[in-house]
């Protein structure tokens, strides 16, 4: 009972890591995703390495099986119980559009106008009463909804962040007739101010409910059935995992399950490396995601939109998606300028050379013209060979014939025009978030990312890379490594001059023994346990708040009760590394309190990764011609897996592996650390 | 002309251009202390020709009515470093004077000269909404003005910086003359950060590929989005379509305003033609000529939505704005109302253009923002001012209806959520719902515009509206109904009553417990509602969308078989 196994489950792939606890070892294994069941992909890839499910004490899931039931409007009919005079708040949104320009596009929410109804209630936004609420109305709007068809509800009341005592009247009111449990409040939720985007967040949970627990529901029998009986775990948006009861209860939270799991593996593999400072690149089949980590912490968002309207409020790992994948498609349009993307070939039916019905060239395309990656051996095992033929003709058909260019300078169009658009997305996820990109490495995943290493450092001039020894399977590594983590808000709205600071005690108590509670339900060992407590607050009149860390006390399991002075200190000290200054005066107000409860799995220590043996001599496979920007170079090729710590490969030079092709262009060099992670420079570093 | 540039270096530097533009954007974003610039990002930054101030490349992020209005604003400068002869490197004019700049005198214009290899090699400029510039009323949008003196204090064009070194002279008259010091000196430092981070940007971008070759690519990119633009007007008819339109009135004398265009094809050439359009008026709804000739390009933009934003699209549109009219208004006219203005523009140059291109264009949105400002005093003598822009529906269109409560078409701004608003002051929504057979009907219609009514919570309160469309409904195209008309009610003895001037009335005195009712109009329709799906006219009356009895009336045959 010590093996750990992380599943994650893309687009494409689905990828397991398995680590042994007692020896420290790992392995990995990339099989087939399954549609639309994703279940079958997932037992399927458990059981590739032919251990038995018994000995697993540990399973942990990345799961994409949320977002694509958003995104494919696949979830349960939904009622909605509201507020007199509010019913189209979910459908109002916050007055936005889709696009800036051309005025098209409408909306329609998960809950259609005629199934969300009101009830005379009021709470004003002080939390006092002022209409109490009407239940037999409520019973009423039951009995309706009911009638509809519908099988999940939720109840969504203004104000019930300052007070939800309407909110739980008519919950209680309605779980006396409400034939299943999928009946939420939208303060049960997330008890912060903003109705909109609580309504929302409420109002798609309900929607994923029963999608989601279904999905997980087979997994787990599944799992048992296969003599799994340890603990199976669920990634959350935020970058930790929860429970699978947790998971079942607030499925929002899974909203963006799979690349967060990526991002925190990167974290780790880039710590324990020596860099603090590292921006990911993960080249999927259809995007580039770029996140930003900043003295070994992931930038976290507040709220993400799954997709027009659809807001979903709860921390995720923040990550920015340009549409440039390995399935982007490359065309020139009207005007004679070659643009990539955002039309994509995804994986089905895919890059030109994979024969599989596409014939518009993509990203992929241009690197299998170019000899950058191995025709016989694609990655995933899916296929067996690339038609770099047919890739030639279309890239000679949509780009090289339009632009005059001959195939390979086609080719090389296609890269840089796709690089320049990477480039430009990392260097704008930095200056947004105030950093200069040049101080930080960078951190290439997925299939593809390794490929454009070179181009990144050129063009946002990045020092240096840091490719992981198994770049592929990130995301399913950073199931194994992901902490459990619950994340509480409570809105506060008062300003420090008149803080209950007893109050504020109680509830964050409340929200660490809530917390506690999980962790200890859980049959994981956890090396610590940690809280992170946080206040939004700004200057009266700002509507912008910031995030002030609180340093907080805790004995015998109660937490001290903090000072006016300490959080108004706070706050200057986080307000003025925001903004560099301080407004002389300005009466300060605390918005929300924040409260993170982690339990720290124990992490595994990555030299277990690196390379026992090997030499540079004895992974080297072969050569193969590969075009660099002017001219077609006699390449060498090492397998990438057998190079021993230590080793220093100069570019021009391939790094091949199963999951990934790690390019070395000419003037770079590729070192092998000590945990078998590949670091890139330039030569005269 | 084209012929030197590779291109995959024009299709690179395109790219790296934009990025400039767009990391502009978001310097400000970030350091902006202001929440108009930092979360409704009132804002825009560009690259501008160093001889034509022409648009060369402008941020994603910023608002629609900059694309367009920023070159006008770099022209002037261009004009005042020729008259004075005294341009140098390290030189940043300021200024908000908007007979010069165009749209209005809060919005706080940066200019700056780009030198490299010691000439003059374009300029970089920056505009954002400061939160306060003086005048009348705090945050300077004043209803009753008759003059711009009374908008707000007005700063010609002069130099903040001169050969790098910041004027402290010119930053301390700017600091006196507003009421928020602290966060105008936020935005100010925000705007040169940004100029500093686009000078810097150029120069690496510069020092790589050198002047030429970027020159060449700027021309390039220019000449294409003309070609672009050619191709598009040549695949219209030729020929001439009117449209007329009306303001409600001007704020002050209660008569109605035309606003009129011809929209003529040539060819490969566009004439917007703004003839018989009102004259200059009391009240603070006229614009400036380079608003209004900006106003054409944020349509046109609308109509043909990925055509690149640089003056080259505009080369082959001549816009005719007539003197004495209220669009070419001279200084110091006023022109705050200028939002109710230029949506008015846009819905003219739709109507007109739908005639030619019924697919490509969509009905009117609703076309006025419905300024409300709720102000009084807390119970403790503390004063509050509560101001919002409401939405409304957009148009329906050849793709599909309109989308329910949008925002405006010259902006990108969100509403607050009504309970930031009920936390902040003093009032409690009744309502904020969608607001049912508001959408004016077509084969698609429009989208629904909203109802919100407030009630104050405090003994008593000062209240103004300042919107349109009260008069004249937006207008449906290709036979499409128009959307309802914007009604507003205020509590007071003896009921629900309604201001004279309709949509605008200053000074409405509410006590404890009256109520603002403010319903905002739906979208025009997009074709004829006789051929709307049965199954959509049965969908909307389903969600209550519609109610029968107007869907019966709306769309005849199609609507007869929709039951409640």
């Amino acid at each position: 009972m010590s093996r750990v196994r992380g599943v994650d489950v893309g687009g494409t792939f689905t990828d397991v890591f398995v680590l042994d606890e007692a020896t420290g070892k790992a392995s990995v294994a990339k099989v087939p995703t399954s549609r639309p069941d994703q279940s079958r992909g997932f037992l399927a890839g458990i059981g590739a390495d032919g251990a038995d499910l018994a000995e697993a004490s540990v399973i942990v899931h990345g799961t994409t099986a949320g977002t694509n039931a958003l995104l494919e409007r696949k979830g349960a009919r939904v009622g909605i119980i509201t507020t007199m005079g509010l019913r189209d708040v979910l459908e109002m949104r916050r007055r936005d559009r889709p696009r800036t320009w051309g005025l098209r596009g409408d909306f329609d929410p998960v809950v259609p106008r005629h199934l969300r109804l009101e009830v005379a209630e009021r709470t004003l936004a002080d939390g006092s009463i002022r209409t109490p609420v009407d239940l037999d109305a409520v019973r009423a709007a039951a009995a309706t909804l009911l009638d509809a068809g519908c099988q999940a509800v939720a109840v969504l009341f203004a104000n019930a962040y300052a007070n939800p005592a309407n909110e739980a009247a008519a919950l209680a009111a309605l779980r006396a007739v409400w034939p299943n449990d999928h009946v939420r409040g939208s303060a049960e939720i997330l008890p912060e101010i903003r109705e909109c985007e609580r309504f929302s967040t409420t109002a798609l949970n309900a929607f994923l409910q029963p999608e989601v627990s279904g999905y997980i529901d087979r997994l787990a029998g599944a799992l048992s059935a296969g003599g799994f009986g340890g603990e199976f775990l669920i990634v959350q948006s935020n970058g930790g995992v929860m429970s699978t009861e947790s998971a079942c209860r607030l499925p929002v939270r899974t909203a963006l399950s799979g690349p967060a799991a990526g991002v925190i593996a990167a974290g780790h593999i880039a710590q324990s490396a020596g860099f603090e400072n590292v921006i990911t690149g993960d080249m999927g089949g259809t995007s580039f995601d770029v996140a930003l980590i900043a003295g070994g912490q992931s930038m976290l968002s507040p709220q993400t939109a799954i997709d027009f309207g659809m807001v979903v409020r709860t921390p995720m790992i923040e990550i920015t998606t340009i549409g440039a994948g390995g399935g982007s498609i490359a065309w020139v349009d009207k005007g004679g300028l070659l643009n990539i993307g955002p039309e994509s070939a995804g994986s089905m039916p895919g890059p030109v050379a994979y024969g599989l019905g596409n014939t518009r060239p993509t990203v992929t395309d241009a690197n299998a013209v170019l000899g950058r990656i191995d025709p016989d051996r694609p990655i995933g095992g899916a296929l067996a060979r690339l038609d770099v033929a047919a890739a030639a003709a279309a890239i000679d058909a949509h780009v090289g014939q339009p632009l005059a260019l001959s195939t390979t300078a086609a080719a090389e169009a296609i890269l840089r025009v796709a690089n320049a658009r990477m480039a430009g997305a990392i260097r704008l996820v930095s200056v947004e978030r105030g950093f200069d990109p040049k101080r930080f490495a960078f951190m290439p995943f997925g299939g593809g990312g390794a490929l454009h290493t070179g181009a990144m450092l050129k063009e946002v001039g990045i020092g240096r890379a840091i490719i992981p020894r198994y770049p592929g399977v990130t995301s399913a590594m950073g199931c194994v490594i992901a902490d459990m983590r619950q994340d509480f808000v409570q809105t506060i709205n008062a300003l420090t001059k008149a803080l209950d600071t007893a109050r504020l005690r109680v509830l964050l108590q409340r929200q660490v023994d809530a917390g506690f509670a999980l962790l200890d339900a859980a049959l994981s060992r956890f090396e610590r346990r940690d809280i992170v407590v946080a206040l939004d607050m700004a200057y009266v009149g700002q509507t912008h708040t910031v995030a002030v860390p609180l340093n907080v006390t805790l004995q015998a399991g109660r937490i001290a009760e903090p000072t006016v002075a300490e959080i108004e200190a706070a706050f200057d000290t986080a307000y003025r590394a925001t903004y560099g200054r301080l407004l002389a005066g300005g009466a300060r107000r605390v918005m929300n309190l924040r409260c993170a409860v982690i339990g720290r799995r124990p992490k595994f220590d990555l030299k277990s990764l690196a390379p026992m043996d090997g030499s540079v001599a004895g992974a080297r496979v072969g050569t193969r011609r590969v075009h660099f920007s002017d001219a077609w170079h006699e390449t060498a090729i090492y397998d990438r897996l057998r190079l021993p710590v230590g080793a220093e490969i100069a570019g021009p030079a391939i790094l091949a592996q199963p999951d990934t092709t790690v390019l070395i262009e000419p003037g770079l060099t590729g070192r092998v650390d000590a945990f078998g992670n590949t670091i890139l420079e330039p030569r005269e570093a | 002309m084209t012929g030197a540039l590779d291109p995959i270096t024009l299709a690179v530097l395109a790219g790296r251009m934009e990025q400039i533009a767009d990391e502009m954007d978001a310097t400000l974003f970030r350091a902006a202390f202001n929440p108009i610039i930092a979360e409704a990002h009132d804002a825009s930054h560009g690259l501008y020709h160093a001889v034509t101030g022409d648009t060369l490349v402008q941020g994603k992020s910023g608002l629609p009515i900059f694309v367009g209005v920023m070159s006008f604003a770099v022209k002037a400068i261009i004009d005042k470093a020729a008259a004075d002869g005294d341009l140098a490197d390290g030189d940043i004019y300021i200024f908000n004077d908007a007979h010069l700049g165009g749209t209005h005198l809060s919005d706080m214009r940066l200019v700056r000269p780009y030198f490299w290899d010691g000439a003059l090699f374009c300029y970089l400029a920056s505009v954002g909404h400061w939160h306060d510039v003086g005048g009348a009323v705090p945050g300077n949008y004043n209803p009753g003005a008759t003059e711009a003196f009374q908008e707000a204090f007005v700063l010609p064009p002069v130099k903040l910086a001169k050969r790098g070194v910041l004027q402290q002279d010119i930053v301390d008259i700017l600091m006196r003359n507003t009421r928020l010091p602290a966060s105008a000196m936020g935005d100010l430092n925000g705007q040169l950060s940004a100029l500093d981070l686009g000078a810097k940007r150029l120069d690496t971008l510069l020092e790589e590929y050198g002047g030429a070759t970027v020159t060449a690519a700027l021309n390039a990119l220019s000449d294409r989005a003309e070609a672009l633009m050619r191709a598009e007007l040549s695949a219209l008819p030729d020929g001439r379509w009117d449209a007329r339109d009306h303001l409600d009135n001007d704020g002050i004398k209660d008569q109605a305003l035309p606003i009129q265009v011809a929209f003529e094809v040539r060819g490969d050439r566009l004439i917007l033609d703004f003839e018989g359009t009102a004259g200059v008026t009391a009240g603070p709804v006229n614009i400036a000529r380079p608003t209004a000739v900006a106003t054409a390009y944020v349509a046109i933009k609308h109509i043909f939505p990925d055509l690149p934003a640089n003056a080259g699209v505009m080369r082959p549109i001549e816009v005719r704005v007539p003197e004495g009219s209220l669009l070419a208004a001279d200084f110091p006219a006023p022109v705050g109302g200028y939002t109710e203005t230029i949506l008015r523009m846009i819905d003219v140059i739709f109507a007109a253009a739908a005639q030619a291109a019924p697919d490509r264009v969509v009905a009117n949105a609703y076309g006025t923002i419905n300024a409300l400002s709720i102000a009084g005093k807390r119970s403790d003598g503390r004063p509050w001012v509560m101001f919002s822009f409401f939405g409304g529906g957009h148009g329906g269109s050849a793709d599909g209806d309109g989308l329910n409560h949008g925002n405006a078409p010259i902006s990108t701004a969100t509403i607050p959520p009504l309970e930031i608003l009920e936390a902040a002051y003093p009032v409690m929504f009744r309502q904020w719902a969608l607001r049912p057979d508001s959408a004016g009907a077509g084969t698609h219609r429009g989208g629904l515009g909203a109802v919100y009514e407030i009630e104050l919570l405090e003994e008593e309160a000062d209240a103004f509206l300042f919107g349109e469309r009260g008069r004249f409904p937006p207008q449906g195209v290709v036979g499409g109904a128009p959307g309802a008309l914007n009604v507003f009610h205020y509590e007071a003895e003896g009921g629900w009553q309604a201001p004279p001037l309709s949509s605008k009335m200053l000074g409405i005195k509410l006590s404890r417990g009256a109520a603002l009712r403010l319903e905002t109009p739906g979208g025009g329709g997009h074709g004829r509602a006789g051929d709307r799906d049965p199954a959509a006219v049965a969908r909307d009356v389903a969600r209550g969308d519609q109610t029968p009895a107007a869907a019966t009336a709306a769309n005849g045959a199609a609507g007869q078989g929709a039951k409640g």
